[in-house]
């Protein structure tokens, strides 16, 4: 692009392109002037007995030069190199990626169409659209859920049955359009012995090794400190707020005592980011249909 | 006319005349560049890096990330399609020296900003296989242990008051006394992995879809 600050630069780089190119040009004009005699030394003697000839170029050398010279005009008129002069093609890197990624959505429009117009199901079962959506999957999604869709110490798996956010099909796509944010605030005011209680009670929750004394005592402060609020009375989680089931066997951070109260104490947040207007609709459905795919029913 | 042999037997005179015509390649395609609009003037959005992100940058360039990952988006499909937007001009006027690196071995970062969380960013760093079986990316746990404030954040007011030239000197927007000298106080406790995550967060987030 050339959008200089004063029309002077315009006229700079034109004058010395020109310059530059036609005075090869004249250059070799001059040159071809010299008079040459064939056969006589030139006078230098180097290391002794070392002489030269003066013979001229060889023709086809010549032309060769004559032919960048051409070269470089014919291209100056075609693609932009003259200052402000666009070129008669009208030629611009943006304008060559426009065309290649227009070429490309053309000829995979009917296939995303095809795939859009179905339910998510359907898409999930069909061979091919579960080809692409693999591929859009390790292009987007590997880097935090994992090549094999079994997710990472933070990082939901996709591959289980558990549902973070809600596995219907209008919830998947939801969070992978607009994205999700998971906060656990820190609780850190509970204090270290209530913390404990409160680890050995949701360990009981899903049949874990506990101590049933501080568990019994977790229970209550599960419901004072408000953490039912959240997980829901019955610890089951709530899928609107992202709250984790903590009744089942799912652990998105670890089930060890100190894990839970680490995270208990300080809490915990991340973010799933919003695609939908990066990918398109088209390419969510698809990527949708796959997380399905790959989850077990 | 001059004659090939007085060049020859002339040091001087062939100096000035293979200067000549070396510097045409440099005053045509370097110097005007200092005077396009599109290459001096911030697209928008962009805005001059925060205390923190300076730090976090210049993490980023003593570790040598530049070695391994570029900041370039080059407008061909197949990058924009994986990236996002190409990359343009406008989004480096603050950027002294670029990063644009000249090699991938990782994926390029230029569109990195928001594309993954903080926490991401942190457990990657911190060791990339736990998020990422396949990297071969080195861990960088020990930025961890270090208070920025103690390494790249130690004179960073001398460092914005430069960047403040460099601007000054373009008529860009730059920080305000008051930016400098809040510097010290922005990046107060945090560590060199923090910083980092703040520039790399940052990155790219004008032209950025994801959010």
């Amino acid at each position: 692009m050339s959008d200089f600050v004063s029309e002077f630069w315009n006229l700079y780089v034109i004058v010395i392109v020109l310059v530059s190119v036609v005075g090869c040009w004249v250059f070799l004009l001059l040159q071809s002037k010299a008079k040459f005699t064939p056969g006589v030394p030139t006078g230098h003697v180097w290391d002794e007995t070392l002489e030269e000839y003066n013979n001229p170029m060889p023709k086809w050398w010549s032309w060769l030069y004559v032919l960048t010279v051409v070269f470089a005009l014919v291209y100056l008129a075609l693609y932009p190199g003259l200052g402000n002069f666009k070129g008669m093609l009208g030629w611009t890197s943006a304008g060559q990626h426009t065309a290649e990624v227009a070429k490309m959505d053309a000829a995979v429009k009917p296939l995303y169409d095809k795939y859009k117009a179905m339910d998510l199901q359907a898409v999930a079962a069909d061979k091919q659209a579960m080809e692409m959506g693999k591929r859009l999957y390790l292009t987007y999604c590997m880097q935090c859920h994992g090549a094999d869709a079994r997710g990472a110490k933070g990082f939901p798996n996709l591959a289980d049955a558990d549902w973070q956010w809600g596995g219907e099909p209008a919830q998947i796509v939801e969070t992978i359009t607009n994205g999700r944010m998971g906060v656990m605030p820190p609780h850190e005011q509970l204090g270290a012995e209530t913390i404990k209680d409160l680890a050995n009670y949701v360990r009981s929750l899903s049949g874990l090794p506990n101590d049933s004394v501080r568990a019994s005592k977790g229970a209550t402060a599960f419901n004072e400190a408000g953490c039912s609020g959240c997980h829901g009375p019955d610890g089951k989680g709530m899928q609107a707020l992202g709250a984790p089931n903590l009744t089942d066997k799912t652990w998105l951070y670890g089930s060890s005592e100190a894990v839970i109260i680490d995270g208990i104490s300080k809490g915990h947040s991340n973010k799933m980011p919003a695609w939908g207007e990066f990918l398109g609709e088209s390419k969510v459905h698809l990527l949708a249909a796959y997380v399905l795919s790959v989850s077990a029913k | 006319m001059l004659k090939h042999e007085q060049i020859e037997k002339s040091v001087g005179l062939l100096i000035v005349l293979t200067l000549l015509v070396v510097s045409v390649g440099g005053l045509l395609e370097i110097v005007p560049l200092f005077f396009q609009k599109s290459t001096t003037t911030p697209v928008e959005g962009v805005k001059p890096y925060s205390a923190v992100q300076v730090a976090g940058r210049d993490v980023y360039i003593r570790e040598g990330c530049y070695l391994c990952h570029s900041q370039m988006i080059r407008p061909f499909r197949g990058e924009t399609e994986r990236y996002g937007h190409y990359s343009v001009a406008g989004e480096y006027v603050y950027d002294h020296p670029f990063q644009w690196g000249s090699k991938r071995t990782g994926p390029d970062l230029h569109r990195v900003g928001g594309r993954y969380s903080d926490e991401w960013q942190r457990a990657h760093l911190m060791n990339p296989r736990d998020v990422v079986p396949e990297s071969n990316m080195p861990a960088f746990a020990f930025l961890a242990d270090t208070k920025a404030k103690a390494t790249v954040g130690a004179d960073i007011e001398k460092k914005m008051e430069v960047l403040r030239m460099y601007a000054n000197l373009r008529s860009l927007p730059t920080y305000s006394d008051d930016d400098i000298k809040g510097a010290k106080a922005a990046i107060g406790e945090m560590s060199e992995m923090d910083v980092l995550i703040a520039y790399l967060q940052g990155m790219g987030t004008a032209l950025s879809t994801i959010k």
